[in-house]
This record gives C-alpha cells, structure tokens and sequence, in this order.
C-alpha cells in the first residue's frame, strides 16, 4: 500500500517536473546566449495554454491544429518582447535586465487577465482520461504526451547545440560574445532566435500540462519560479542536468505533498533552491569554473 | 585595398584615436608599433566595427564599412585575430574553426570546402591537428593562439587583423607564428595588419610601419627605414638612449 503511493507520487512528479524541466531549459537557453535571466518566461507558459484555449473555442480549431497556432502566437509575443524591451537598451546593466523582464512579465499577465478573464479554464486532454494502470499506481495518457514530448523536445536540443553550426553559434555567443561577432556571427540574431526557441519551448510546456492542472491568466508565475528552480538545480545549462534538476524538483514536491502535507508543496521547491544557491551556486552537477589564459 | 580617412574614436569620453589615417596595399604587411594605450587597438577593432569610427571614413576595395557591424564586417573579407586569442574555450578545436567558417555555412557552401579548408589550417599548425577533439580552453596559450588565427583564416580572409599575436608566448612559439604569417602572404597572398608590442620582430616581418602615440600616427615609413630610425629606436626597441647617442 504505502509502496503503491510511493510510486504515484514518483510518477505524477516526474510529469510535474518533466515540465520545470522545459521550462528550467527556457531559462538556460536565454541566459547562456544573452546572461539575461527572463523572468517572463512563465508567461509563455500560460500564454502556450490559453491561446490553445482560444484557438478551440474561438476559432473552432481541431486541438491538432489549435496547437501549433497556440506554439505560433506565442512565440511571436516572445519576439515582440525581445524586440521591444530587450534590444533597445545599449548598455544594459543585469539588474535593468531584472527589472524589465519582471516588469514584462507583469504587463503580459495583466493583458492576459483582461483577455482571457480570471476564471480558470479547463483544456481538454489529448487522448482522453482513461487512467492507465501501471503496477499500483495509475497516470492518465496525458502524462505519456508529456513525457515523450519533452524527452523529443530534449534531443532536439540536444542535436541543435552540439552537431549544428547555428547551435554551436549560439553557445559561441554565450560564451565570448566578442569573438562570436568577429567570426562573423550576428550576435542581435541569436538573441532573438534564442527568444523565439524560449518561448516556444515555455508555450510547449503550457500546452501539454494545461489539461492536467487546468490554466488562468496567473498560472505562469508559480511554473516560472519552478522552472527557474530546476535551472538553478542544473546550473543554467540547457542540457541533461536541468532536466534532472526538473525531475527532481517534480519528485520531491510530490513525495513532499503526499507523505508530510500538500501544504508545504512549493516551500519545498523554495527550500531547495535556496540551499542550491547557498551551497551549490554552480549547480548540483556544475563544476566551478576555472579559466586558465 | 584599406585605407582609412581621418578617423576619430572615442571610448565613451575619451579620445582614443584622433584623425588617424592610414592605408594598405594588395598583399602588404603593415605593422602598427606604439606604447600600451597608443590606440593600436582601437584601430582594428574600428576596423572590426566592434568600436565604430564616429567620425572620418574607412574603405575597403572601394566599399565603405566605417559603421558596419562586426559580422557584416566579415562578410567583407576583413577577420580579427583579437589580443588574449579569445577562442570559445568549451568549444572543441574543431568546433572553434567551425565557427571560424560560420559565414561560409551560412552562404550554404559545402561542407567538403570548408572541411579542406580545415585541413590546410592543420597543415600550418600541426599541433592543432594533434588537438582537435581537445576542448580549446584546456591549451597552452601558444596553441590558443594558433587556434585563434586558424580560426580567422577558416573565414578566408582577404586582409587578416592581428592583434598583439606574441603577447605572453615563448620566443619559439612566436619564431613559428611569425613564421605562419609570412607563408600567408606568400601562397596566399593574404594582406595582413599586425598590431604588435614586440616592435624589433613585427617591423623584421612588415613592409610597412606606423608608430602611434596617444592616438595619433607619429611616423610612418617602411619597415627597415623604422627599424633605423633613432626615435623608434629609443621609444620602442630598447636600445638604450647612451648608446644612440654615443653614436
């Protein structure tokens, strides 16, 4: 019995975390190609689930086609946000950067309040809502759509940053912007590209968990935070140790809700956060950084 | 096939270059020798279009570039070599020259010329060969150095900007660099602007030489005429003042 409720709060935190993962990856490709930490990137997160909202109700799309226009729209609010309050600042300092994003993410969420209204919206799953057993624990088939989505979206990743030459652009602008520019790399470009690859990723995200968890204007702010979390577990890099830093975040919450109180479900995710950055600021997997010139 | 106009640049408040020209041949060597703080520097990166000349004019085979971008800036012919190599360090070797040929990729030329291109970089730098699986950042800095101009030459540069190439080096290592520059311009014929502290070896190397002071071209005269001359030997070759003036 207690085993069987082990095992479902492992799986429903994995999915949980699956989704800090992809968003924790949104916040590490932004930061590794800019330094800028995007604090809006929650929003795309709940813009993802409510434009697939509007898409299915408004517009009477099939949810096929309702979800990449949901990935579309907000990607081009992503790149409207790059466009207009990140790049026309020259010389921005980390903490104008802190500032505008936050401020970004707060003006996006009241459009989105008045858009979309406050009530929470139901959407509907992608394969109905038969649970599927697994040993004592059941999950529903959406869980199955967000764990193979995010592992695809991973090795994509994985493929676009390490065996492209644009992917390996953009970590060259991440890591010694200068020389990107002098090798003939169009550093403006990749901070946009890597803007439009976050907020595509955050509206992913939103989609695949909205009709688990359901979606409000608001949801972006909390899923943000998480996710900034499981980038911070994986020391901002946009790989395999984000992911884990998302699994566990997911998993800990879970097992921490279930077996002590369901009230301490985001204190936990905090708390470790907070010991990441105390004790492990380059992250649990990181090694600190040494340079030799 | 450069020559530049009266340039002034300012870094934020401060004049750093003041109405300074010069010009370059099809095929030269030139050298800029001048103290720390000259403004040797400020040149190629006003060429680079990282610190954009906001006044006069540079021109290269006939196009103006004085307010371009530092990558539309590639795209003309022009690569920097710049001073502390800056390679991506947690970059492979490989990967490092890759991106040195990034434009080419993106003009979709094929992957086979760029990769015989990479061999040729090998072939004047053995040791990178040796390396390049090695993440780049984990080198001596000599073999950074190679990888930095290798990398510039993936980008087949017309005119190759080098940037204090012998800062730090052993004299062996710089013997070899220097050596690699001269091969440049023989079976290439690649113009190349060299930015040096090391005055004695880059006016033996140049056709040419311009001495810089607090921003402005002091002397300029072909390189063994420099290498005579009794100011430039005083200032910048260490010869000591008794002894020229003993003479």
């Amino acid at each position: 019995m207690q085993f069987d409720q082990i095992l479902q709060y492992t799986l429903s935190g994995l999915s949980t975390g699956a989704i800090y993962a992809l968003i924790g990856i949104g916040f590490s490709i932004i930061y590794n190609a800019t330094g800028i930490i995007n604090f809006a990137q929650g929003e795309f997160v709940m813009l993802g689930g409510l434009f697939t909202l509007s898409c299915l109700e408004f517009l009477k799309l099939p949810l096929w086609a309702a979800i990449p226009c949901a990935i579309a729209a907000s990607t081009l609010v992503g790149m409207l946000f790059e466009r207009l309050a990140i790049r026309p600042l020259r010389q921005p300092t980390p903490i104008n950067l802190v500032i505008i994003t936050i401020g970004g993410s707060i003006l996006i969420r009241g459009l989105a309040m008045l858009v979309w209204g406050k009530d929470t919206h139901a959407v509907p799953s992608f394969s109905g809502d038969t649970p599927i057993a697994i040993g004592g624990a059941t999950i529903l088939p959406q869980h199955l759509w967000i764990f193979a989505i995010t592992l695809i979206i991973i090795a994509v990743n994985k493929v676009y940053f390490y065996h492209t030459i644009s992917g390996k652009a953009m970590r060259a602008c991440s890591y010694n912007r200068r020389a990107a520019g002098l090798v003939g790399i169009d550093v403006r470009r990749m901070v946009m590209f890597s803007f439009i690859i976050s907020s595509a990723m955050g509206a992913v995200a939103g989609i695949i968990i909205a009709p688990l968890t359901m979606t409000a204007y608001d949801v972006g702010v909390m899923l943000g935070l998480k996710g900034f979390c499981a980038a911070i577990i994986g020391g901002m890099s946009s790989g395999l140790s984000t992911v884990i830093g998302g699994l566990l975040l997911g998993v800990l919450e879970s097992l921490g809700a279930g077996l002590i109180s369901s009230g301490y479900k985001d204190a936990i995710a905090f708390i470790i956060l907070l010991l990441i950055l105390f004790f492990r600021p380059q992250g649990l997997f990181g090694k600190a950084d040494s340079e030799r010139v | 096939m450069l020559r530049i106009k009266n340039i002034n640049t300012f870094y934020g408040k401060v004049h750093a270059l003041k109405n300074v020209s010069l010009h370059l041949g099809e095929g030269e060597i030139v050298t800029l020798i001048g103290a720390n703080g000259a403004g040797k520097t400020t040149i190629l990166n006003s060429i680079s279009g990282i610190i954009p000349a906001s006044t006069g004019e540079i021109v290269f085979r006939k196009d103006a570039i004085t307010a371009l971008s530092p990558d539309k800036v590639v795209q003309h012919g022009i690569s920097q070599v710049p001073e502390g190599r800056q390679v991506f360090k947690p970059l492979s070797v490989e990967d490092n020259l890759e991106l040195g040929a990034y434009l080419r990729y993106r003009s979709r030329e094929g992957k086979a010329a760029i990769h015989k291109d990479m061999e040729l970089v090998f072939e004047l730098f053995p040791r990178l060969k040796e390396r390049r699986k090695q993440l780049s950042g984990t080198m001596s800095g000599g073999e950074q150095q190679m990888l930095a101009i290798g990398r510039a030459l993936m980008a087949k540069p017309k005119l190759l900007l080098l940037d204090e190439p012998s800062m730090g080096l052993a004299p062996l290592v710089v013997q070899e660099i220097f050596h690699v520059l001269k091969r440049l311009r023989q079976e290439n014929g690649t113009t190349i602007l060299l930015v040096e502290q090391n005055a004695k070896a880059a006016l033996k190397l140049a056709d040419r030489g311009y001495v810089l002071e607090t921003g402005k071209v002091i002397l300029e005269g072909p390189a063994d005429e420099l290498l005579e001359n009794a100011e430039v030997k005083r200032a910048y070759l260490g010869k000591d003042k008794k002894e020229i003036w003993e003479r």
